[in-house]
């Protein structure tokens, strides 16, 4: 047995109906029926059915499930945004359903906070005040609040935007602003559904590490929705799996990578594959050194030194690729050893922006030079190192 | 052929003229004294703004609609046009009318939202609320506004008065109907993060809520105003004067160029406010634009 003082959150056979006839379909879903059954007979929807887990102080514990799958109705009973229609939620201990007018708003205010999938932010507020929203509605002095604020702002890497309105931020700023108010309460639990799947793969990235490191410092108990396996397996410390409104394998991520419950579980995390999802356009970067062919040697070691790199791109007058120019080379064709055509190495890696990654890791590994991202014209599109290729594939 | 096959049977005899004007006759009785009140405080109301009204200097109101339709606008031409119509009306001879026009729209206007703002809130609620209110709102706007003209009348006498009432209960229906539909709208994820960070009900609705559907309410109050002013010359048949009254005189005299300067003025006035408070609501906009 688990330390109970441990155990924050505890679901217990939580369902929740939508519809009319409940208690028919209840008793149907009690005896086996399925939920497309019920569905058609009753017209009553099965969102969760008879699901129970422990969360444990500190910890990240994902739900992951396709759309329709009942993870976002699970998260929304935790905070009683919905209310279940049986079963229990409890807080150290305590069930929430219990919970008078008071203890309820008391709960949200100070014990748990909530990321949303779309934001969720309040348009008319600028940042600041969208931070300091929860200290608002419980009653923090203006001051107090806004200092508070302030510091979670830095915290997220928003400095500096406080006085912005939400309209002038990106989506990956707009959820730091999203996850800023739900710790600014200083929460037990952070309720997050989705946060991160409105976003670019690169900026999603970005902010699961951003979550990770913020999970060390403040030791938050992270309830964390995600339809992504990779995502999951990525964060949490436990991983829940659903499929109908029900949980099919709860377990860590190495043992479920290990020991997948049944086919269902199987398929899930054989989608894990980074590679097939992301293409170069998504990793690659402007190269730092690129150069013209008529410049000359001097030109080119003086970029190079500028830049900090031992090598240049070098390219032709419409911006074609020609090759790549190393230090040693260019030093060569200045003394006159060589020509700056013969110094140009031509034979170099090209791979084009739709190139899925999965394809470039053979290519990648061996490559000397950072393969060049070229379109159909040869024009010169950006550079993919190897070490944006492997990382991206963690 | 009977008769009753082709031609409606008069033998059918629904009658609710008389209890109508039974009621009508016990509201006149009985509740004399409520009417008295509000009698006395609307026109408490009008006599109020009627004087600052009249107290304004004609070259004050056009130099504050240029300034308003230039700050609005950024456009000096749309800020001359508009101050030029303005003071057409003052050449055509029109200026004392158009104040007491201008008194009587803005009273209504004030009592429109007076109850139209709340009424809306509270309609966005309830759907069982919404559902019994949407057919009251629908026909205080299709009835043809001289049914209501009649017992307002009665009630309340002749002039500014009943107008007002009058006028409210054609123009509220717009800023009922957009307060409620501006609330209802927004943003589902919006409203549950003001729940689940702990607002009351109180809070969810003043601190998210009615500020998240603001450019929609303006429309509305918008709505409500261009309503208003298209009730001047159906209310001059209870002796309100005013632009509208110039207008009826002229029908009943068959002098146009009277009818067309009198219409003209009305038409100005509504498009000036029209585009002021339009201005209003696309600032709203783009402040809650996403």
């Amino acid at each position: 047995m688990k330390n109970n003082e441990n155990i924050v959150l505890e679901v217990k056979n939580l369902s929740k109906l939508f519809g009319k006839n409940k208690t028919p379909a209840f008793e149907m879903i009690k005896n086996g029926g399925d939920k497309g059954e019920v569905a058609k007979k009753l017209g009553v929807t099965v969102a969760i059915n008879d699901v129970s887990f422990q969360v444990e102080r500190g910890k990240i514990f994902v739900l992951i499930g396709l759309s329709g799958s009942g993870k976002s109705t699970v998260v929304r009973c935790l905070n009683l945004l919905q209310k279940p229609t049986s079963g229990d939620v409890l807080f150290e201990g305590k069930s929430i359903l219990s919970f008078d007018k008071k203890e309820l708003l008391e709960y949200r205010r100070r014990k748990v906070s909530m990321v949303f999938q779309s934001f969720g932010l309040m348009s008319h507020r600028n940042v600041l005040e969208n931070v300091a929203y929860g200290l608002e509605v419980r009653g923090t002095k203006k001051a107090e609040r806004e200092s508070r604020a302030r510091e979670i702002i830095q915290m997220v890497g928003l400095e500096g935007w406080e006085e912005m309105s939400i309209s002038q931020l990106s989506g990956g700023m707009r959820q730091r602003v999203g996850i800023a108010r739900a710790l600014a309460n200083d929460p037990e639990i952070l309720l997050m559904d989705e946060p991160f799947s409105a976003l670019d793969p690169l900026v999603r990235r970005d902010m699961q590490f951003e979550l990770l490191s913020i999970q060390k410092k403040l030791n938050k108990t992270v309830v964390f929705i995600t339809h992504d396996i990779n995502e999951a397996f990525k964060l949490g410390d436990m991983v829940a799996i659903m499929k109908d409104g029900k949980i099919i394998q709860l377990d860590t991520p190495e043992n479920m990578a290990a020991n997948p419950a049944n086919e269902y579980v199987e398929n899930f995390i054989t989608s894990a594959d980074k590679g097939q999802i992301y293409s170069v356009k998504h990793i690659m970067q402007t190269p730092s050194c690129m150069i013209r062919i008529r410049d000359g040697a001097n030109n080119a070691l003086k970029q190079m030194r500028d830049n900090g790199v031992s090598s240049a791109y070098v390219v032709g007058e419409k911006l074609d690729l020609i090759g790549i120019l190393t230090l040693d080379d260019a030093m060569k064709v200045r003394s006159g050893e060589i020509t700056m055509q013969d110094a140009v190495i031509k034979d170099i890696l090209t791979t084009t922006k739709d190139t899925l990654i999965s394809d470039l890791l053979s290519v990648a590994a061996s490559a000397k030079y950072p393969i060049a991202v070229v379109d159909e014209e040869n024009h010169l599109k950006g550079i993919v190192s190897k070490a944006s290729v492997l990382s991206s594939l963690v | 052929m009977p008769d009753w096959f082709i031609e409606f049977p008069s033998k059918i005899n629904l009658n609710i003229k008389d209890p109508i004007d039974n009621f009508i006759d016990y509201l006149v009785r009985e509740w004399d004294p409520f009417f008295d009140a509000i009698t006395r405080f609307l026109r408490g109301l009008l006599n109020n703004i009627g004087f600052i009204v009249d107290r304004i200097p004609w070259w004050l109101l056009i130099v504050l609609v240029f300034v308003l339709t230039w700050r609005m606008s950024k456009n000096i031409g749309k800020a001359i046009l508009y101050s030029a119509l303005l003071f057409s009306i003052g050449a055509l001879g029109l200026w004392s009318l158009m104040n007491t026009t201008l008194t009587i729209i803005i009273a209504s206007v004030i009592i429109s939202i007076l109850i139209g703002f709340p009424v809306g809130v509270l309609v966005s609620s309830s759907d069982k609320l919404n559902s019994f209110v949407r057919p009251i709102l629908d026909t205080m706007q299709t009835m043809p506004t001289f049914v209501y003209l009649i017992p307002a009348a009665m009630l309340l006498g002749l002039g500014n008065v009943p107008a007002v009432i009058a006028t409210t209960v054609y123009a509220v229906p717009p800023l009922i109907r957009l307060t409620s539909h501006g609330i209802r709208q927004v943003d589902r994820e919006v409203i549950e993060a003001a729940i689940a960070f702990g607002s009351t009900k109180w809070q969810s609705l003043i601190k998210v809520k009615i500020p998240q559907a603001i450019p929609t309410i303006m429309t509305g109050i918008n709505q409500t105003i261009m309503m208003a002013i298209s009730m001047v010359v159906t209310c001059s048949m209870i002796g309100v004067t005013g632009l509208g009254q110039e207008v009826l005189i002229s029908i009943n005299r068959l002098e146009a160029g009277r009818g067309f300067s009198a219409g003209i003025s009305i038409v100005i006035i509504a498009i000036i406010i029209d585009r002021l408070t339009q201005g209003l609501v696309e600032k709203g906009e783009a402040a809650i634009e996403e």
